[in-house]
Parts: structure tokens; sequence; C-alpha cells
């Protein structure tokens, strides 16, 4: 059985278009480029300044001027642009980011993402993260669905916002669902789990795709 | 050089050949409470001479305005080390284990404030610094508590918050090359804030790789001016992980 978080990156992968300008975020979405379809070449955006951002540089051949957002090495695709901040921003919030892919420690059933702060306990900063679900045109959260059995898919966030009402789709290693105006609509459930497990596992009532696909 | 031009004259009195200095002799005006935004990301376009040379004149009490905290030992983490910082503007520092040790210290003097800011934020508050503008409206942040205590603006529709422009005392770049009047070009990822804060800062120290005669960059390629540059320091290395 492949590693939930593969399950869970190639699922996402499957939601991303041939051309779409994409910024994943650090840890599991970074793996979703390992798994796109056939046929399907994404345009990767980082926020530290590159348009065109490659793979993985190779041990020995790193270029040391050239980082992701997580300051690991990584390699430029030809056709690629460097940018400052500001003009990376810019591209992030007016709206030409098809999709950004990101973890959350809470989301809600109004679409509410909560990411980057536990008061007391955890104050990394918000990053790029509140521009970046702001800005883009599709937010997919990529996550597993509960923190050792804690419910993370919530009825109302209890942490603080990340940004209110901007979560388009949640894929965990459970199926994916969507938000809707009207709430929470399971839509895809994966091999091995019942709709009565994915409830149990999720604060938030869910609502029943007429077309729920069961893997 | 190009047909008819003259070398450019330096501002504030100086000869072109004084904005190229020792990291020691740039950072000689800055003093205890300076406010210094310093270029990069994770490091990454940070001018570890200069923050060297600030380590080695241990000025106290700086507000410090850079994307992150660095991490321990490299970048502005090491004036974090030396307890130089008093209040930091970021928006990430997860990667700095320091930063939350300092901000909950029960010892007041070296207690760290710290203020997160929305990267896209920060660089454009940095950018309306060095812009000549009063602020600007985004919609990043409204309804979390980064909109506690800004004004909310409603646009076509819209709410955004009305941020402030960020300036400061000093900025410390790392330019890829520099040429003597400052003109600077920066490789890959290291531009980040760089080319922002040179404009948003009264004094402004380039810490170079490479520093070439005036004429050697094509224009065309300059992305700071040399006018924005006080002070050219020679040396830097090129980063690593």
């Amino acid at each position: 059985m492949a590693d939930i978080k593969e399950i869970i990156a190639a699922r996402v992968a499957k939601e991303l278009k041939d051309g779409d300008v994409v910024n994943l975020g650090i840890g599991l979405p970074t793996m979703v480029a390992n798994f796109l379809p056939e046929g399907v070449s994404i345009i990767l955006q980082s926020e530290n300044g590159i348009m065109g951002m490659g793979a993985a540089a190779e041990k020995g051949r790193e270029d040391v001027d050239i980082v992701n957002a997580g300051a690991q090495y990584v390699t430029v695709n030809p056709g690629a642009m460097f940018f400052d901040s500001a003009t990376s921003f810019g591209i992030i919030r007016g709206g030409h980011v098809d999709a950004t892919i990101l973890g959350a420690l809470e989301v809600d059933q109004h679409g509410n993402l909560a990411n980057w702060i536990v008061p007391g306990k955890m104050v990394p900063g918000m990053g790029g993260a509140m521009d970046l679900v702001v800005g883009a045109k599709k937010v997919i959260v990529a996550m597993q669905h509960t923190q050792k059995g804690a419910h993370k898919i919530l009825k109302e966030c209890r942490l603080p916002y990340t940004a209110v009402g901007v979560v388009d789709m949640i894929i965990t290693e459970m199926g994916v669902m969507e938000v809707t105006p009207e709430g929470i609509l399971l839509t895809e459930i994966n091999e091995g789990y019942t709709i009565e497990d994915v409830q149990a596992a999720t604060e938030a009532e869910l609502m029943m795709s007429p077309n729920l696909k069961e893997k | 050089m190009f047909a008819g031009s003259e070398i450019p004259k330096v501002r504030k009195g100086k000869t072109m050949k004084e904005k190229i200095m020792t990291a020691a002799e740039a950072v000689a005006g800055i003093q205890d409470g300076a406010t210094i935004m310093v270029g990069g990301f994770m490091a990454c376009g940070t001018p570890e001479i200069l923050i060297d040379a600030l380590v080695d004149k241990g000025v106290k009490n700086l507000t410090i305005i850079c994307n992150d905290a660095g991490v321990p030992g490299r970048g502005v983490g090491k004036l974090l080390s030396n307890g130089q910082i008093k209040t930091l503007i970021a928006s990430h520092v997860g990667l700095n284990p320091e930063v939350a040790q300092r901000m909950n210290t029960e010892v007041t003097e070296d207690k760290l404030e710290c203020i997160l800011v929305p990267q896209g934020t920060l660089a454009e508050r940095v950018r309306a610094g060095g812009a000549g503008l009063g602020g600007f409206l985004t919609p990043t942040g409204v309804g979390t508590i980064v909109a506690e205590g800004k004004q909310v603006i409603h646009v076509d529709g819209r709410d955004y918050l009305l941020e402030k422009p960020l300036k400061a005392d000093f900025a410390l770049i790392r330019g890829s090359v520099t040429d003597r009047f400052g003109n600077t070009t920066y490789n890959g990822t290291t531009r980040t804030f760089n080319p922002m804060m040179a404009a948003a800062a009264n004094y402004v120290i380039v810490g170079a790789c490479e520093i070439v005669e005036i004429g050697d960059i094509d224009p065309n390629n300059v992305v700071t001016s040399g006018i924005f540059v006080d002070a050219i320091v020679g040396g830097e290395k090129p980063w690593q992980i």
C-alpha cells in the first residue's frame, strides 16, 4: 500500500489542468508535482521569486542562488523567470495563479482556513499563505483527515483564521470534499472507508454528492 | 561606457570611489535603536558580511524588517542569537526556534517583540515606503487577526485592509554584481525583498559578490539603480544551505 501522503498527493494532481500556474506549499503539497497525469504539464510558481520552477537540484549540480520557498536547492525550467517579492505577490493576489495547494490545521464548513498559528504553542507566522489563499483562483487543502484522531474538518475553526471563505476543495486519505455555499459535499470515498467512517472523522456534517464515487 | 555619457555624480557630496568601503566603515553610522531592513528569504539573498559587521559592532535594540528570522547562525538569525534585536517585523519565523524562545522569555532585556505580517503585505509595504505611497488596499488578512486595528475599506463590492508603508534608517542589500556607482543585479532567487528595500531606507549598503566598473553591467539588466546605494562592500560569498 502506498504511503498516505502519496495517495493524497496523487489525487490532488488529478485536479490540475495542462498549463495551470500552481503554487505548492511545503511538505505534502510539494509531492503533487510527482504525480501529474500523462500529458499534463503545469507551471510552478514559487513565492520567493520563480515562475517556472523545476525539480529539486541534483546533488553536486546545485546553483547556490536558486532555492524554493523551503530554502531547498531547485532547478528552473526553460522559459522560467525570476522576480522580486512584490512582483511575486502581485502575481499571487492579482489572480494569476490558477491553484494553490496547501496543508491545514483546521478547515471549516464555510471554507474558512486556519494554518498559521496555535496561540501560546506554535507561532511560525503566515508566510505567504494568507496572500495565496486570497489570491489563487482555486484553493485545495491537502492533508490527513484527522490529527491523530482529532477532528480537523470542523463546523467552525477554533484557531485564528488564515482567511475566511476561501477553501474550494479538501483532499484527504479518506476522500475528496468540495466546499459549497450549503456546506461540505463528499464527492469521493477512498477504498477501505465507509461514509460512516468519513463522517465519524469529520466534525462538520457532510452532505453526500448524488454522484458519490466509491473506490 | 556609452558614447557621450558621463560618469554619474554621487549624491550627498561623495565621490564615486568613496562608495566602496569596508563592512565596518559601511555600518559605522548604525546606532542602537536603529530600524534596519535586511533583504533575503531564509537568508538566500541576505548580505552575510554586513550582518557579521553588525554583530561585531554589537549595536542593540534594533528593529529588523526582514521576510523571516533566517536560521540560527545565518542571516538575521545571527543578530537574534547575539541579542541585538528588540523588534522583528517578518512574515515567517518558524524555521528559527530561537524566535519562540525569545518571545516567551521571562528575562525582560532578552524579550523579543515579533510582529508578523503576511509576506505579500510586507513586500508591498516596503515597496510603498520606497515609492512615495501613503499605503495600499489589500484583500489579504480581511476577517483575520491581521485586520485588528486596521481600517477596512469597501471598494466595488469587496473589503480591503488599508496597509501603511514601511521605511527604515538603513537597508542591508545583497547584490550579485554591483558596479562602482551601485547599480546592482541579483542572480536567481536572491532578489526577494532587496530591490524594494533599497528604495525604502535612508542609507543603503550593498554587500556585493562581485564589484565591476561603471558601464560593465548592461543597463537592460540593472535591477537596482545606483542612485539608491550609499555604500558598497565587496566580498559577499555565494549563499549555501
